[in-house]
């Protein structure tokens, strides 16, 4: 509650029903409490009665504790757990769409291939490059490439879950 | 045994010992009602002028009897009609199930007549709700909808159902109901031999000045006779929030009545001098805690709740037990010794007998509400409506057992206590029930009025009439220059008329003599009446601790 510890980004995993509506329960949660969404990447589970969810979004302890309770609320909400930096992977996708122009593409397949990305398409026009990372390594390509060169980029948020088996979002327990 | 779902639906509401329920049919929900009228003799179901009126209707029934208050509507602008009854249960904690109608599954989505997403629309109010497209899917949807509304911290559920539903068949078999996980294990509270707990109790063990405040929570888990031992155990006095007000006994010696903007000083004071604070089903309303740094300082906060979110919500707590208040109280007193702090004591009994009477003599909203007061049994059901005469009545009614006080906490609805009072007196089988309103909130739903004369009910209205929307007028005094914008109603409304025109008798009341003649006199016992009291348009609601305040600002007269 004290306003010293200040506001930062941070991510949480949810695990819901797989229903219509859930999506609008969640988002319309943060809304409701006044918090912003930076991102929220959401896909169904190897059961497909359940999704999972990444949030990230940013605020101070306060906010953090009150999300994680406030979610935990929801009827459609089996599970929520707050993902700490250090014990948490997660990664990004991006779609980049870029001009393949020579004055924008030059050494691009170096630079592709330097960032661990693809090639997915391209034409007498453009280039449509994939890559996956953390969000510093996504931000760092688009950055290399430059903004002028971009035609569109799609990014998917973050999607995360934790390093060891402690905070893992099953859904071997729940019965059929 | 193949049913519709409009026959389920009502089999269901039966087997949960549904016997009233609140509505308003309409295109969209005929089917329900066809199977109402069949069941007539097994469920009653009132008809309300508004379906707003049914909404705070089936709220009032909820708080008097304990049990999940059942209201119906149709389709469009029926469902949306009871959004401000849903919002109004959600803040106060009040288990409420709605049914509306929608147009059939093949409709939807269409902007068809009478569609509205009223599942969208009341997201933020509710525990949860439902659409209930595959009748299949029915009966198990409406026990859970009634699971949810009254486990753990209670509120509203709302559930819609497409007339093609209503129509379809399936097999049904009305199976016994057995409590399902929510239930039966009410709490998430294992904390029991966890540290918090003996946290709790060494820091109640080294209190000097322990302080109760107790909130509606108290009554929703039946938890009055474990704050009144423990209060009694450590001599803690007790301070109330609106919504715990009729939790103790108010000829209690330890009961300092209402605390916070408009409780009284010497409840609120006592309360800035605790050490130790036991906050029992609270949620430390902006209302009852003024400036939460203030609140905080220097003193050690128990905080009781079965919501873990409540926690750190609005203040910070240092020690947090959640779950049922019942159930921890109880182990509580297990452990914690008798104690007695002659000086707190000595506080306490000061602070008790500093409290005064304001011009007993006179006509004024007090003397008003103290006089209709001695005319009513303990056990009467007392509604109110919201702004200063719901703040007098706090201040002024004595309330002496749980759950005979229905007003509107957390959302402040104007309109609540026509529909309430309704409620209320179907909760007592139409014992004799009070409502207190003004002309301002009156004027609102006063089209229940209707309701309660068709249904014989005998409510007496008693109507704090001032001309101006007191409360706003009030802080228009206070803060605003006496800038009174939109506040003097200028209203030529002969209430007395107005009454009879509905089918009920109205008096009218300039002094305590003419108002004792009415009281005394035979009011109707199978229909409302009204008693309309004139009083002056600046009288004020004191004490009071201005927004965002502490009690060193707290403004007496």
């Amino acid at each position: 509650m004290d306003k010293q510890d200040t506001a930062r980004q941070f991510a949480v995993g949810i695990l819901v029903n797989n229903h219509f509506g859930v999506l609008n329960r969640v988002a319309g949660l943060y809304a409701k409490r006044t918090y912003n969404i930076d991102s929220l990447a959401v896909g169904e589970t190897e059961d497909p009665r359940f999704s999972r969810m990444t949030i990230v979004s940013t605020g101070d302890d306060y906010m953090r504790e009150q999300v994680v309770k406030q979610l935990r609320k929801l009827h459609d909400v089996k599970e929520v757990v707050l993902f700490e930096d250090n014990s948490t992977v997660g990664v990004e996708h991006a779609l980049v769409k870029m001009k393949s122009a020579s004055e924008y593409s030059a050494g691009i397949s170096d630079l592709v291939e330097r960032f661990g990305g693809k090639i997915k398409d391209f034409g007498p026009d453009y280039v449509v490059i994939e890559i996956t990372g953390d969000h510093g390594k996504v931000e760092a390509f688009l950055e290399r490439v430059g903004r002028d060169a971009i035609i569109e980029a799609v990014r998917s948020g973050l999607i995360s879950m934790s390093r060891d088996l402690g905070q893992v979002l099953s859904v071997a327990e729940y019965e059929d | 045994m193949q049913k519709t779902g409009a026959e389920i639906l009502v089999e269901e509401l039966i087997a949960q010992g549904v016997d009233v329920v609140f509505g308003y049919p309409g295109g969209q929900i005929l089917d329900v009602y066809d199977e109402l009228y069949k069941n007539s003799d097994r469920i009653t179901h009132v008809l309300t002028a508004h379906e707003q009126g049914a909404s705070h209707a089936a709220d009032g029934y909820a708080r008097a009897s304990g049990k999940v208050g059942v209201v119906i509507a149709t389709s469009g602008p029926g469902s949306t009609n009871l959004v401000t009854g849903i919002a109004n249960a959600y803040l106060d904690s009040v288990p409420l199930v709605a049914i509306t109608g929608n147009v059939g599954v093949p409709m939807l989505g269409k902007d068809s007549f009478q569609e509205v997403d009223i599942v969208g629309i009341t997201q933020p109010i509710v525990k949860h709700n439902f659409v209930v497209r595959n009748v299949d899917h029915l009966q198990k949807t409406v026990r859970e909808a009634f699971e949810i509304a009254r486990s753990g911290r209670p509120g509203p559920v709302l559930i819609d159902i497409p007339k093609s539903t209503q129509q379809t068949s399936c097999e049904y078999e009305c199976t016994p109901i057995i409590p399902g996980a929510r239930e039966s294990s009410p709490t998430q509270w294992t904390d029991l031999a966890g540290s918090r707990f003996e946290e709790a109790i060494a820091a109640l063990a080294h209190s000097k000045r322990p302080y109760i405040y107790c909130g509606g929570g108290v009554i929703a888990s039946g938890a009055e006779a474990e704050v009144l031992e423990l209060s009694k155990r450590i001599h803690a006095p007790i301070g109330l929030s609106m919504m715990g007000l009729s939790a103790v006994p108010h000829d209690y010696e330890l009961n300092l009545g209402m605390t916070g903007m408009h409780g009284r000083h010497q409840s609120s004071r006592i309360h800035s001098q605790a050490d130790v604070i036991i906050a029992v089903g609270v949620r430390f309303s902006d209302r009852a805690t003024g400036d939460v740094r203030e609140y905080a300082k220097d003193r050690t906060i128990i905080h009781i709740d079965i919501d873990e979110a409540e926690i750190n919500k609005n203040v910070p707590v240092d020690i947090p037990l959640i779950g049922d208040a019942k159930e921890i109280l109880s182990a509580l007193l297990e452990r914690v010794e008798p104690a007695h702090n002659e000086e707190w004591a000595t506080t306490i009994a000061g602070a008790k007998a500093a409290e005064r009477d304001r011009n007993p003599e006179k006509f004024n909203p007090q003397t008003i509400i103290r006089a209709v007061n001695k005319h009513f049994g303990p056990d009467t059901i007392v509604a109110t409506d919201v702004g200063q005469h719901q703040m007098w009545v706090m201040q002024n009614y004595v309330f002496e057992k749980p759950r005979t006080l229905l007003t509107s906490g957390g959302l402040g609805t104007m309109g609540y206590g026509m529909g309430a009072a309704i409620g209320g007196c179907f909760a007592t089988s139409k014992q004799p029930t009070l409502l207190f309103t003004s002309d301002g909130s009156f004027g609102m739903n006063l089209n229940e009025l209707a309701t309660a004369v068709s249904q014989k009910l005998p409510l007496v209205i008693v109507l704090l009439n001032n001309g101006v929307l007191g409360m706003v007028r009030q802080w228009q005094t206070m803060f605003y220059g006496e800038r009174y914008s939109q506040t003097t109603l200028d209203r030529k409304t002969d209430f007395v008329k107005l009454t009879n025109a509905f089918g009920a008798q109205g008096f009218k009341a300039t002094s305590l003599d003419e108002l004792e003649q009415v009281l005394s006199s035979e009011l109707p016992t199978d229909g409302p009446c009204l008693i309309d009291c004139h009083i002056g348009q600046d009288e004020r609601v004191l004490p009071m601790i201005p927004p965002g305040g502490s009690i060193d600002d707290i403004v007496l007269d």
